[in-house]
Parts: C-alpha cells; sequence; structure tokens
C-alpha cells in the first residue's frame, strides 16, 4: 500500500496492521519441562482448530505504535486539562521518582513484616497526615478508587447499624451528588433517594433533608462542594439534623482539593469521607487507575475498618488482622501501595501552610474563570464558586449548537475539554476546574480561546459542528459507537482509517 | 415537535396513551431532545407488576444514564422489541415507533395526569 505523507503527525494503524508471521518480540528459553498435547488436557469442545490471529511484532514496533497513540493524546503534561471533577493537577516528578525507588518498586507484599517496616511506615505516617487533615479518628488506606472508599464508607455504615440492631434501608443523595454516589448504595442493599437542590441557590436546604429523614435512613450522602462547585452552606445544621434522626453522613470527598487545610470534615458532623488520592495528591489519573481512595472516619465507625490496619508496637510496626467487628478485607495486600506513596511525598513536600495555599490556589483560579466565563456563557449559579464552576450551553442552542460541539473545538485550541452535560442538573453542563497549576497565562489564553469559539459559534458555526480539525482523529459518531460497538478486530473488515 | 392532543403526560416526560384496554407508554420529543442520542433502553420483562412514579427501566443516550418512570400502576403487557437493536427510534419517532411497554393498568390514574395543553405549557414555565 502507498505510504501518506504524515510527518510528525502519525496515521497509526491498528497494531494486527503491522503483523508478520512468525515475527517476534519475546525471547524465551528453550522449554524444560516435556510438551503435552493439550487435547489429552481438554474436551475437545474447549479447543479452538487455529491459533489466535493475534498480532506478529517485534518490540519497537509495539513501542512505537503506543507512543504514536499517545501522541494523539492531550495530557496535564502537554496541556491545560480543565475536567471539572476530576482535578486534573499537574502530578509533580518527586511523587514519581519516589515511587520508582527500587526499594518500595520492588518491594514484595509477601516480604516478612520485619523487611516490610518502612513501607508501614509510610502507611502509618500517611494515614496520621489524612487523619489530620479531615479531622478523622482513623483512616483505612485500602480502597483503590473513590468508588471504592464509597463502597467501603457505606459498607461501615451498614454495619454500625446492624451493630445496633438497627434495620435502616435508606440513603439520601442531593441532585447535584456524583454519579457514582446511586450506584454505591444499590451495590450495597441500600435504596438511594433522591433530593432536590434548591434552583436558585443550587445548595441543599436542611429542611428538604428533614422531609426525607425517618428511621429508615441509614445515611445522607453528600459531594461537598458539590458538583456545581458550590460549597454546601448548611452542611452543620443538615448533620445535626441527620444524627438527631439516627443516621450518620457520608462525605464524597472528590472536591477535598477546595477545602484542604480550611475545612475538617469531621469537625462539621461527617461521620466518613474517602479522599481521592489520585486526584488531590499527586497521582497521574483520567486513564482509569490506578487510585486511591482512603476512608477517614470518626471514632463510632473504627471498629468497622477493613483489614488490615497499621498499628504501633513499640517501637515496630505491624499488620492487624484482629478486629473482630471488621467490615472484612477491601483490596488484596495493602491498597495500591505505589499511588499511598505518592500521596505521602505530596503531603510531606507541602506541608499544612502548602496544602492551604493549593486550595486557596484553587478557587482562586476557578472564580478568575468563573468572572471571565460569564461574559461569554451563561453560568447559572453566578455566586462564588469553590474550585470548579459550571457554565452552560443555553446561549449556544438557539444557533443550533451544544456543549460537545464547543468542547471539541477546545481541542482545536489547543485545550483539554471540560467535563460536558454533568452535573445533570444543568442542562448542556460545561464543568471547568482549572485546579491550582494553570498560571494567570495560561487562564487568559483558555478564556481567549473560549471567546474566539463563542465568536465563531455566530460567524461559523459548522466549524464547531465538525470540530476538532487539528487532531489525530476527528469527529467521532459516539451514538454508532455506542449502539453498534465493533469491540474485536476483524482482519476482514475495512482498516477504519 | 408537537405534543399529541391523543395522550396524557407526566412531568417526568412520560406520555401514557390508552389504546383498546391496554395503555402505551413512551417518553417525549421534549424528553428526547434532552437526552441526545439514545443508546439503550432498558425494560421490564412481560408480566412485571409495575407502581405509579416508580422507575420501570432506564434509558442510556451519549450524554447520561436515566431512569424511566411509570405513569401509572399495572401490569407490563409487551414492550416495544425492536428497541433493542434499534434504539435510535426513540430519536426519530418518540410519540409513534419509539414507544417503550404497554400496560393494562389497575387503575384510573391516567386521568389524573397532565393533558397535552397542561404539559406543553410545564414545558414553558420551565424553559
Amino acid at each position: 500500500m502507498s505510504q501518506p505523507l504524515s510527518g510528525l503527525l502519525h496515521h497509526e494503524r491498528p497494531i494486527f496492521a503491522y503483523s508478520s508471521p512468525g515475527r517476534t518480540g519475546a525471547s524465551l528459553p528453550a522449554c524444560d519441562v516435556p510438551a503435552v498435547d493439550a487435547q489429552t488436557l481438554w474436551p475437545a469442545a474447549l479447543l479452538r482448530d487455529q491459533a489466535p490471529a493475534l498480532p506478529e511484532v517485534s518490540e519497537p514496533q509495539v513501542v512505537r505504535h503506543y507512543t504514536r497513540l499517545s501522541q494523539w493524546n492531550m495530557s496535564i503534561d502537554t496541556a491545560m486539562y480543565p475536567l471539572g471533577s476530576c482535578t486534573m493537577k499537574y502530578n509533580p516528578r518527586l511523587a514519581d521518582w519516589a515511587a520508582s525507588l527500587p526499594a518500595f518498586a520492588e518491594l514484595h507484599p509477601y516480604q516478612p513484616e520485619d523487611q516490610l517496616q518502612g513501607a508501614l511506615q509510610v502507611l502509618h505516617e500517611l494515614e496520621g497526615m489524612l487523619a489530620a487533615l479531615g479531622g478523622f479518628a482513623r483512616v483505612t488506606l485500602q480502597p483503590a478508587a473513590g468508588a471504592h472508599g464509597e463502597l467501603c464508607g457505606l459498607m461501615m455504615i451498614r454495619a454500625y447499624h446492624a451493630d445496633r440492631r438497627q434495620q435502616r434501608r435508606k440513603v439520601l443523595i442531593p441532585d447535584t451528588a456524583h454519579g457514582t454516589n446511586p450506584a454505591t448504595c444499590t451495590l450495597n442493599g441500600f435504596t438511594a433517594v433522591e433530593l432536590p437542590t434548591s434552583g436558585e441557590h443550587g445548595v441543599l436546604e436542611p429542611d428538604t433533608v428533614s422531609a426525607a429523614l425517618d428511621d429508615e435512613v441509614a445515611a445522607l450522602m453528600i459531594t461537598n462542594p458539590s458538583t456545581l462547585g458550590l460549597f454546601e452552606t448548611h452542611i452543620v445544621e443538615i448533620a445535626e439534623r441527620v444524627h438527631r434522626a439516627g443516621g450518620l453522613v457520608y462525605m464524597d470527598g472528590a472536591n477535598f482539593n477546595a477545602v484542604m487545610g480550611k475545612l475538617r470534615p469531621g469537625d462539621i458532623g461527617v461521620d466518613a469521607m474517602h479522599f481521592n488520592l489520585h486526584k488531590t495528591f499527586a497521582t497521574p489519573h483520567g486513564g482509569g487507575g490506578p487510585g486511591a481512595g482512603p476512608v477517614g472516619v470518626t471514632a463510632a465507625l473504627e471498629p468497622f475498618l477493613p483489614i488490615p490496619t497499621v498499628e504501633r508496637a513499640g517501637d515496630r510496626l505491624r499488620l492487624d488482622y484482629d478486629r473482630p467487628r471488621s467490615i472484612g478485607r477491601l483490596r488484596s495486600f495493602w491498597g495500591n501501595f505505589l499511588v499511598l506513596l505518592r500521596a505521602y511525598v505530596y503531603l510531606r513536600e507541602h506541608g499544612a501552610a502548602g496544602l492551604s495555599r493549593v486550595s486557596e490556589l484553587a478557587v482562586l483560579n476557578a472564580n478568575y474563570l468563573r468572572v471571565q466565563l460569564r461574559e461569554l456563557l451563561h453560568v447559572p449559579h453566578p455566586q462564588h464558586c469553590m474550585h470548579e464552576v459550571v457554565a452552560s450551553d443555553r446561549d449556544l442552542r438557539p444557533l443550533g449548537l451544544s456543549t460537545i460541539d464547543l468542547a471539541k473545538r477546545l481541542i482545536d485550541y489547543g485545550f483539554h475539554p471540560p467535563t460536558v452535560y454533568f452535573p445533570l442538573v444543568v442542562p448542556g453542563a460545561l464543568m471547568v476546574e482549572p485546579t491550582e497549576s494553570e498560571t494567570p497565562e495560561t487562564l487568559d489564553a483558555f478564556v481567549a480561546a473560549v471567546r474566539a469559539i463563542v465568536d465563531e459559534a455566530r460567524t461559523s458555526p459548522d466549524l464547531l459542528r465538525s470540530a476538532p480539525h487539528l487532531a489525530g482523529i476527528g469527529r467521532l459518531d459516539e451514538a454508532r459507537a455506542a449502539r453498534k460497538p465493533r469491540l474485536r478486530y476483524q482482519p476482514d473488515a475495512d482498516d477504519p482509517r | 415537535m408537537p405534543n399529541p392532543s391523543d395522550r396524557r403526560y407526566t412531568k417526568d416526560h412520560e406520555w401514557a396513551r390508552r389504546d383498546d384496554g391496554r395503555v402505551t407508554v413512551g417518553i417525549t420529543a421534549f424528553a428526547v431532545e434532552q437526552l441526545g442520542d439514545i443508546t439503550l433502553v432498558e425494560l421490564p420483562a412481560v408480566g412485571t407488576q409495575l407502581r405509579a412514579g416508580q422507575p420501570f427501566g432506564t434509558i442510556e443516550s451519549v450524554k447520561s444514564v436515566s431512569e424511566l418512570y411509570a405513569p401509572l400502576s399495572g401490569r407490563v403487557a409487551a414492550i416495544n422489541p425492536r428497541l433493542e437493536t434499534e434504539p435510535e427510534l426513540v430519536n426519530s419517532a418518540p410519540f409513534d415507533t419509539g414507544w417503550m411497554i404497554a400496560v393494562e393498568p389497575s387503575g384510573d390514574e391516567l386521568e389524573q395526569l397532565l393533558d397535552a395543553a397542561a404539559y406543553t405549557a410545564l414545558l414553558q414555565d420551565a424553559h
């Protein structure tokens, strides 16, 4: 086939297209055990007639293939990445350096405890730092991500009520919560009850909570700041009312980047909260993991923490499995250790004052954008925001355009799109979270790009509809991809390019 | 797309139309416009008992996943078999071939739902 001119804009094909029979990237030693015929081991029905059509490629072909694909991507290392609710902050290289140290990276979790003392010290001190930041009695480091932390938190809340011989089946969730919260309830056998936030102020009102409270409510699950980027100003009053009714308060801490050093959730009536270490503390994320979702709890929930916990015994640290009321084990070994280690480095480097400053700058950056974006787009809740600001496509819709068109066009201007169509309470939402990482110059450039796109929406709307134009792949047909997905490479089908 | 006057509506943007002894249920053009391209419709099994106001299925679009709420109580007598492979029918004909379920009603809740004029007014008030 003819080779198209592509320069540095790689027209990469599926890796199968590079396959050549017999080519290999691995050099295996000779087999030192007798070969066995597969047909003598498994029934014929389980055996295939032909070898699977896996790509046969060399190691450099694999390296080039995936490196080229990676160059089609936007990442926090190449562009501002204001993906609301995801806190795509810059991840300091120092944390990666620590995680690559052989003493940590090559440690095996089955090594004897006396060889794990350094790692256990990291876990022990990290727990202490997170407990101090959140105002909690204890923190479990086991959950592998935010939603896993939610699961852990609600399992402990369920165990707490069961321990008190109470049958409580309902969990109250405001309509501005993260989408994972209702799923966590269902997975735990609870019924999620949605609470409306008031239209004008966008926050949860105490009377809305009271109207839903009864002796079946196990907990309120609240994201604070909410997905509207607003601080739940009535949280203290709300938590008191939930507690008076015998329920507990679970806080989704995904937006903790807004309040570090400013607010200790344990002080305002939160009984349990997960931290998203990958969002708030220095782990690259956005591709699905690995993350970490430690959960802080008050003393009342401490007996139910998952096993093992790290405990001090004299001058040694040990793993404690002897916790009879524990909800059990949630994760193999001791959690995503190298993610925990990155968070430890980040926390130690910043210190308490530095973390406060991080939150101040994250909130300042979001408000800087809020004030300027208000001139260009509809911002449904124009009051002071926290770490993120939500705009909408209300003023674009009469032009036949939607949030997705603006978002895709931002790629042409060199910015990763913000979160789109979330939160659901804002039709056509565009959720912008700059984080503390961006300079004023970058924020200005982002606003200038939005301004240019809003102008284009009036003068040449097709530029938006067909965007992105300056990307390895143009506008994808998301509906067709979802309706008629092709999940397996089919050698006979046309090359998708 | 105007809201047909031969049926009733809910504030959750479902429609319900009496067809002989059954009531056919779907979602409105307004709901479809809000959702965008529909990619999956999950419907209950025939025979399922529905309670008015309770979820009976889910609808997934490129933007979001939403619950479908039963406009009235009763037993599911039929589901639209085409939606399993052609969810786009909900986009192209929400009031017609994009129907979702047919219900044998257990009461007279249908008469208490909004008529087309009231539903259209509701949409205008909200936007």
